[in-house]
């Protein structure tokens, strides 16, 4: 038990060590991941053989990955990106995998580990370069949307890989490997249920549990999850969350496919569930920490020794690998029409191999389809090569990027385009109302309550609204917060409110928020906590039953609506003061001054209702205010018109 | 000191827009020039006539910017007449403030030229339409000077005139900044461009 503690203790410290280290210099979290290993393993010697048997355990992190993959896969989202991602990301793929194959097999290298080289390189690094773009606010323009299809297209690829992959299998490897095998009596394969059985039978009994996974997923998981949410216990919905994943893994280990085929077909199958957003979060800490505990465990088994000995062979194959990459997206990006330095933007952040790089080839090990002593070199080759993308980066800002600023009103462009989307906590009777004008406008919302009848009902009506509690800060990441124009509160929750405002102000500094507020007070908190606008939301509509009984008594309809223009010109006058009093004001209660500026107000308000004619400064009737009777009189006998003409033309400089 | 332009710009459907628009973003980058979008500023009609009164103290030459609708300005323009140039402000009695400045109107119009001439189908021209707008500003103590349009303004872009008519409008503001105006000849002509002193080539 103790030693399971040092090492556990080791391999957290090393993380949190080097990952918030690698980030700060700009290396992405996977980089420091990968240098936590390489400083634990080779460098200082910290962990030894575990590495592998952990290696087993972290991949489960990557059978989460492609869970969350899938559910990020919106069909209608797929369809509108169907060009690029089926061209730009599938000639990608093919392309790169061909050229790279090809140049192997000059080399002499077995047609089959050629092919599998060629998958592994043909992937890039989705965590280094979403992240990196994120960062650096390209996600919108034409290269960062070019990026993202490669990099779906490629997550998706990963699939028919896996699968494909065993078929590749070397005999020879495979009995090397069994002669080691047989020392260790391994526990691989005798839980399968499918050992034994005739071929068509096993098709039975895949195509089976495909079907259960499908049509479980789309019918029992939302009774289930409905029923879990009702209960409102938070770990009991993330144990749920993780008995689908797991579940879903064993389910495809028993009839032999690959478990993370399976989790992804269930991502997608719930990719449109209204519990999509509450499943990413929960899901989420354990993708994360499984799959940085796979990286560390893929630099831990780096062989310095190998690099050592092949240095000039392992930069000469980074450095063909970045070649290759770069000019097949390049060219690609030059067919699809992708201009300027959004091109080199594409070509030098496509450029590295990949996080799956490494779970390609540690699975192609595993099923014999590559010796050890070029999966080292590739590791190698992957994990530099990711190394080097910052710097890439790097060279597109402080180069590439001046040489085209001259081309930047293609860029305005991109801004116009995109109508924007927002994020609308909240969709109770006043989230409603808003999200329906902004819907009817083509805009697009995301929609977050905590309250799982209204969400179904809502849905029923075909609102897209998802279960979550919008107060928790790792649901509004996992919804978008980071990507939405626009943030909107209307959580009946007078307290969450204003904290919510105030964690969105710290998170995302420069994102507008909307509020609702249930009264002045709460208007002020809100100001407070930094919302940008704020309505209270009985304002208007007691106003407009205010204007409708002056009407009935007896005041003209279009007097009675400048009195309550005026109204609310006098009021929001005043408003900025007694904010300030507000601020100032102690617990116990409301402050004299306070007190007094309302009082102050409402003697304002009543002195703008008054209708004078003759004052000018009559708030409600300015402008309508005639001129004094007689002066038709006064301007024709003293000002002849003809005077003012004259006049105006000697006196103009 | 080069004159400060003030131009009051209103167009109720600005995402429809094809020229005025341009035409507006074009102002906005040249000095001495501001810019108000009236419906922008007021989308409740609620004119803050306060700040509308400082801006003209604040501006040598007023310019309503406007599509012509049944002859007249959009709305919110009439609405701003009706606020802001009070009697004791703009007129009367002490009502001095806009004394000595210019005041033009900028505006596309559907019709062709030929339809705004005594004998086509518009019967007046649009310097004879645009009377009201005149004698407001001659009562108000300013220099009224002709308009500046552009006809057949459905098509204009089809046709190929916008680039032009930007072009052109960047030399008035320049000859307005620049007090290159020729005062007589504004008194009777039909078109800005008849009176402004050209120093470029320019398509009247």
């Amino acid at each position: 038990m103790t030693a399971y503690f040092i090492q556990a203790f080791i391999y957290l410290c090393a993380a949190v060590i080097a990952v918030p280290l690698a980030k700060r210099f700009g290396l992405g979290s996977v980089l420091g991941y990968l240098i936590a290993g390489v400083v634990i393993g080779p460098v200082v010697g910290l962990v030894g053989e575990e590495t592998e048997t952990l290696q087993h355990f972290a991949e489960f992190g990557v059978v989460m990955m492609l869970f969350l993959v899938g559910l990020e896969l919106e069909p209608r989202m797929l369809w509108s990106m169907r060009n690029r991602l089926l061209g730009l990301g599938g000639m990608q793929v093919t392309l790169t995998a061909t050229a790279i194959m090809s140049i192997s097999l000059l080399f002499g290298i077995d047609w089959r580990i050629a092919l599998t080289i060629g998958l592994i390189l043909a992937l890039s690094s989705t965590a280094i370069v979403l992240q990196t773009l994120n960062e650096k606010g390209l996600t919108r323009t034409e290269g960062g949307r070019g990026a993202f299809a490669v990099l779906l297209f490629q997550d998706i690829a990963v699939i028919p890989m896996l699968a494909l992959i065993p078929l590749l299998e070397i005999p020879e490897l495979a009995e090397t490997a069994q002669s080691l095998v047989a020392q260790t009596t391994d526990t691989h394969g005798h839980l399968e249920l499918i050992s034994g059985l005739p071929n068509w039978i096993y098709a039975m009994v895949v195509l089976g549990a495909i079907a259960t996974v499908v049509l479980g997923g789309h019918y029992l998981s939302r009774p289930l999850f409905r029923f879990v949410a009702q209960s409102e216990l938070r770990e009991v919905f993330t144990a749920t969350a993780l008995m689908l994943v797991i579940g879903i893994a064993a389910l495809m280990s028993l009839v032999g496919l690959s478990p993370a085929l399976g989790t992804f077909l269930a991502g997608v199958v719930l990719a449109n569930s209204e519990f999509k957003h509450e499943l990413e979060t929960n899901i989420e800490p354990f993708k994360g920490l499984l799959l940085g505990l796979f990286f560390i465990t893929v630099g831990a088994g780096i062989d310095f020794a190998v690099l050592v000995q092949n240095w000039m062979l392992v930069t000469t194959l980074v450095a063909a690998v970045i070649v290759i990459k770069a000019g097949v997206v390049y060219l690609l990006a030059r067919t699809f029409g992708i201009g300027s330095s959004d091109r080199w933007l594409v070509t030098l952040g496509l450029a590295q191999a990949g996080e799956f790089g490494f779970v390609l080839l540690a699975f192609s090990l595993q099923n014999n389809v590559i010796p050890a002593d070029i999966a080292q070199l590739l590791a190698l080759v992957v994990a530099i090569s990711m190394f080097l993308t910052p710097a890439l980066f790097i060279f597109f800002d402080q180069v590439l990027v001046p040489r085209f600023e001259t081309s930047d009103a293609q860029r305005e462009e991109d801004v116009i385009d995109g109508k924007g989307s927002v994020l609308i906590a909240g969709i109770g009777r006043f989230g409603q109302i808003v999200n329906r004008l902004l819907v009817a406008n083509g805009i697009e919302t995301i929609v977050l309550d905590h309250d799982a009848r209204q969400v179904d009902n809502l849905r029923q009506l075909d609102v897209k609204s998802y279960f979550g509690d919008a107060t928790r800060p790792d649901l509004l990441e996992t919804a978008g917060l980071k990507e939405v124009d626009l943030f909107v509160i209307a959580i009946d929750d007078r307290e969450r409110a204003v904290e919510l405002a105030q964690h969105i102000r710290q998170r995302c500094p420069r994102l507008a928020i909307l509020a609702r507020a249930f009264d002045q007070i709460h208007y002020y908190q809100l100001k407070q906590a930094g919302a940008d606008f704020i309505i209270k939301e009985t304002y208007h509509a007691a106003l407009d039953m205010g204007c409708e009984a002056l009407t009935r008594l007896g005041f003209h309809p279009f007097r009675a609506e400048q009195l309550k223009n005026a109204f609310i010109t006098t009021e929001n006058e005043t408003v900025e003061d007694m904010y300030q009093s507000w601020t100032s004001s102690t617990e116990s209660g409301i402050s004299p001054g306070y007190r007094e500026l309302f009082m102050q107000q409402e003697a304002a308000i009543r002195a703008a209702m008054k209708s004078d004619r003759s004052d000018r400064h009559s708030v409600s009737e300015r402008g309508w205010n005639p001129p004094p009777k007689g002066y038709a009189e006064e301007i024709a006998n003293t000002t002849d018109a003809d005077d003012i003409v004259d006049g105006n033309l000697s006196g103009n400089n | 000191m080069p004159n400060k332009i003030l131009i009051l710009f209103a167009h109720p459907s600005q995402h429809r827009s094809e020229v005025n628009l341009p035409l507006i973003e074009t102002s906005k980058t040249i000095e001495d020039v501001t810019v108000i979008d009236l419906y922008a500023e007021y989308p409740d009609y609620c004119i803050d006539i306060e700040r509308e009164q400082q801006l003209l103290r604040e501006h040598d030459i007023i310019v309503f910017m406007f599509p012509l609708y049944w002859y007249s300005t959009p709305s919110i323009l009439k609405e701003w007449q009706d606020l802001v140039l009070e009697y004791g402000f703009a007129y009367g009695h002490d009502g001095t403030e806009l004394h000595g400045k210019k005041l033009l109107c900028a505006i596309t119009a559907g019709g062709s030229e030929t339809a705004y001439k005594t004998h086509g189908y518009n019967h007046y021209t649009i310097r004879q339409l645009l009377r009201p707008i005149e004698q407001t500003a001659t009562l108000c103590g300013m220099l009224y000077l002709p308009p500046y349009a552009l006809f057949g303004s459905r098509t204009a872009l089809e046709d190929g005139k916008v680039v032009q008519h930007l072009e052109n409008w960047k030399g008035i503001l320049d000859c307005l900044r620049h007090n290159r105006i020729d005062v007589e000849r504004a008194e009777t002509a039909e078109k800005l461009n008849e009176c402004v002193k050209q120093t470029l080539g320019m398509n009247p």
